[in-house]
């Protein structure tokens, strides 16, 4: 006796049909966003392509020891770029360092405003957290299929598939964070006539900075992890090369793109990591 | 009328709170409510006047419900029922913009643990309620700075509140509500995380600070020495029910029942009390200096001796009958005829007057700061209240262990 119903083609069906009719009805909205968020990527690409790599290494440096005031970090955080250089991957890790920032920026201006709602009201929280399991859990491709016949194969597409991968940890530690303020402070904040808007940018938000910066790591460390399959969908950078040795059965390839992700990865973490380590340092001292 | 009147307050957390609101006013315990319905009550049919100007101190175990007390006054938490007002105002009539208002201008809050913003210099700290007021920078660093130097930190402005001990930062604490000028000053178990020795210099400083500024403060503990000590006015509470509302003295004589008794036993009365408290009304003050017409004063009294004033000062002495009659004899003046005496103020305690009284033949002068007589303290009446206290004492002593003694429960924080 076969106990089960058909919903398989339904349901297939149905989502075919959504796709289908939001390409058709809405196909004009969906380029005309596309082109934007293209716009926006190919400047910062150009950009960071156009710098001389000395110009780079130097930010770099500057940045890690702005972060972290250690002299070793800013020699690896320039060590790990010239590495990548000296791959002759320097033009493709810009690339994939424009996608990653602009993914990065995008799950911010989604993911602070999202994780911000759901430590204000429990309602909002028990409906996001299963859509960000659901996020963090379902295949891309999944999603690339849909995402690609919307925006076309590409950049947007590649960008888009990131954000939706690498948002949910910003998100949960944005919520995280604020629901770990001290109970008492806030309430002081309140009893001075603190408006809503002056106790998240004066307390919520600068007590929950620590763990926002692990959650913005995070989201880098996830967006970088996503590389090889955004290139999937027509994304360059250093995905490709590891595509392209892949696809050409070449290991030595597919290694050398691996080792500018990991070096990328490990640049970016660190940098990340020693501002949530200050800020942590900051916030552990009271108390 | 009082600055802040409270009447018939109740406050009830759980999912519908109403319906408590009538097993509350047939008077079932807390703990029955919580059985029956699931809810706990806060505070039940609370009636307060708190006047400006006195430090009304509110006294209760935790779980008393005294910190949720303390945020009605400033609707941090809403009640169930009853009505706030302050100075004639009903608060709770108050929309958001008047409620922000409201505790913009009128009234400010120390904490427990401080509550100081971790990421903020020290005088930012202080000058952050100017700040949500929208006060330029300059100007509430000015002020900031000022209070800053009023208790006692000048110079740490810079410094994060982390870098602070417990005392410095509730003197920050202290500062940041001084800061906004508020007319209240609520101050929620503001000591009580602090070492004893700290905490009674902050006693003193709030008490320094308060001769001076004249604030209405409403001070929550559970420290009965420190209600003692601070308190114009003291509220006890029970189970977010008032037990009892009295000046310090009320307290410790009037106990009102069985619970407020078990905390004043063990306060040392004579410490704690002023001579004001045990004072009789003034006897016979003689103002002329005519010897017959004293005479005639004295015989006419009760009593077989009269008061003079020897200077302007307030200095006080005494003139028997016997010695007037003497002296009519003899014509001495009348100021030759006194016995001086040392006099009291009605605000020294007790047991700085004992000593003083032991020895006196007379009952001491009680003199107030104008240099007029208040009333007498008489030996037997400062006697009175240590024999009381032994007294009470030995009776608990003799009664045996089965005595069943007022417990001053601990229910769960409200």
């Amino acid at each position: 006796m076969d106990i089960f119903m058909d919903f398989g083609p339904v349901i297939a069906d149905a989502v075919n049909r959504a796709i289908d009719d939001l390409v058709i009805r809405h196909g004009d909205d969906f380029e005309a966003f596309s082109n934007v968020m293209l716009a926006v990527l190919v400047g910062i690409e150009g950009w960071l392509r156009s710098l001389p790599p000395p110009v780079v290494l130097a930010a770099a440096a500057a940045a890690a020891y702005a972060a972290s005031r250690r002299l070793t970090l800013a020699l690896g955080a320039a060590a790990g770029l010239w590495l990548i250089g000296s791959l002759g991957l320097w033009q493709q890790a810009m690339q994939t360092v424009a996608i990653m920032g602009v993914a990065v920026g995008l799950s911010m201006l989604i993911g602070l405003p999202v994780g911000v709602l759901m430590a204000r009201s429990d309602r909002v929280r028990a409906a996001v957290l299963p859509l960000l399991d659901l996020m963090q859990t379902i295949p891309s491709f999944v999603y690339l299929i849909p995402a690609a016949m919307l925006f076309g194969l590409g950049k947007v597409p590649a960008i888009l598939a990131t954000v939706i991968y690498a948002a949910p940890p910003l998100i949960r530690l944005t919520d995280l964070g604020i629901r770990l303020v001290d109970a008492e402070v806030l309430e002081a904040s309140r009893a001075f006539g603190a408006t809503r808007m002056q106790m998240l940018f004066g307390v919520q938000l600068p007590l929950a900075l620590p763990n926002v910066m692990q959650g913005i790591n995070q989201t880098m460390m996830m967006a970088l992890a996503m590389v090889v399959i955004a290139s999937m969908i027509g994304a360059r950078g250093l995905g490709e090369t590891v595509l392209l040795g892949l696809q050409r059965n070449d290991s030595g390839q597919g290694a050398l793109g691996g080792l500018a992700i990991v070096a990328l990865a490990i640049v970016f973490d660190r940098v990340t990591q020693a501002v949530g380590v200050r800020l942590q340092s900051r916030a552990a001292r009271r108390g | 009328m009082a600055l802040i009147e409270v009447r018939g307050v109740s406050k009830v957390f759980g999912p519908k709170p109403q319906s408590a609101l009538p097993l509350i006013a047939e008077g079932r315990s807390k703990a029955e409510i919580l059985a029956e319905t699931g809810h706990s009550v806060g505070l039940r049919e609370i009636d307060l006047d708190i006047e400006a100007g006195q430090i009304f101190v509110v006294m209760g175990l935790s779980g008393s419900g005294k910190s949720t007390l303390i945020r009605h006054l400033n609707r941090l938490i809403d009640p169930t029922a009853g009505e706030i007002r302050f100075a004639g105002d009903d608060i709770l009539t108050y929309d958001i913009k008047a409620l922000l208002e409201f505790r913009r201008s009128k009234m400010s809050m120390v904490f427990q643990h401080f509550a100081l913003l971790p990421h903020r210099t020290v005088v930012d700290n202080v000058a952050y309620g100017l700040e949500i007021q929208g006060v330029g920078k300059r100007e509430r660093r000015a002020r900031a700075e000022e209070w800053l130097e009023t208790v006692g930190l000048a110079g740490y402005g810079p410094s994060l509140p982390d870098e602070l001990s417990g005392g410095m930062r509730q003197r920050v604490g202290l500062a940041r509500a001084l800061c906004t000028d508020a007319d209240v000053l609520l101050m929620d178990e503001a000591f009580s995380a602090l070492d004893p020795l700290i905490r009674s210099d902050m006693q003193d400083q709030l008490a320094a600070l308060q001769a001076r500024l004249r604030k209405t403060i409403v001070f929550i503990t559970h420290d009965l020495d420190e209600a003692l000590r601070l308190g114009d006015k003291i509220a006890i509470l029970k189970d977010g029910a008032l037990v009892q509302v009295g000046t310090p003295a009320d307290i410790l004589l009037h106990p009102a029942d069985a619970y407020v008794e078990s905390f004043v036993r063990d306060v040392n009365r004579v410490r704690v009390l002023t001579a004001e408290t045990v004072m009789k009304p003034p006897r016979l003050r003689i103002t002329t200096e005519n010897l017959d017409e004293a005479l005639r004063q004295v015989r006419a009294s009760p009593h077989d001796f009269a008061y003079v004033q020897t200077a302007d000062g307030g200095g006080y002495g005494v003139v028997t009958q016997e010695g007037l009659e003497q002296a009519r004899r003899s014509r001495t003046s009348l100021k030759d005829l006194t016995h001086e005496l040392p006099s009291v103020q009605p605000g020294q305690a007790l047991e700085e007057v004992l000593p003083v009284a032991l020895q006196s033949q007379f009952p001491l002068p009680v003199v107030d700061e104008s240099g007029e007589l208040q009333g007498v303290v008489t030996k037997k009446a400062v006697i009175g209240v240590v024999a009381d206290q032994a007294e009470a004492r030995a009776a608990r002593a003799e009664a045996a262990e089965g005595d069943v003694e007022p417990q001053p429960s601990e229910p769960p924080a409200a």
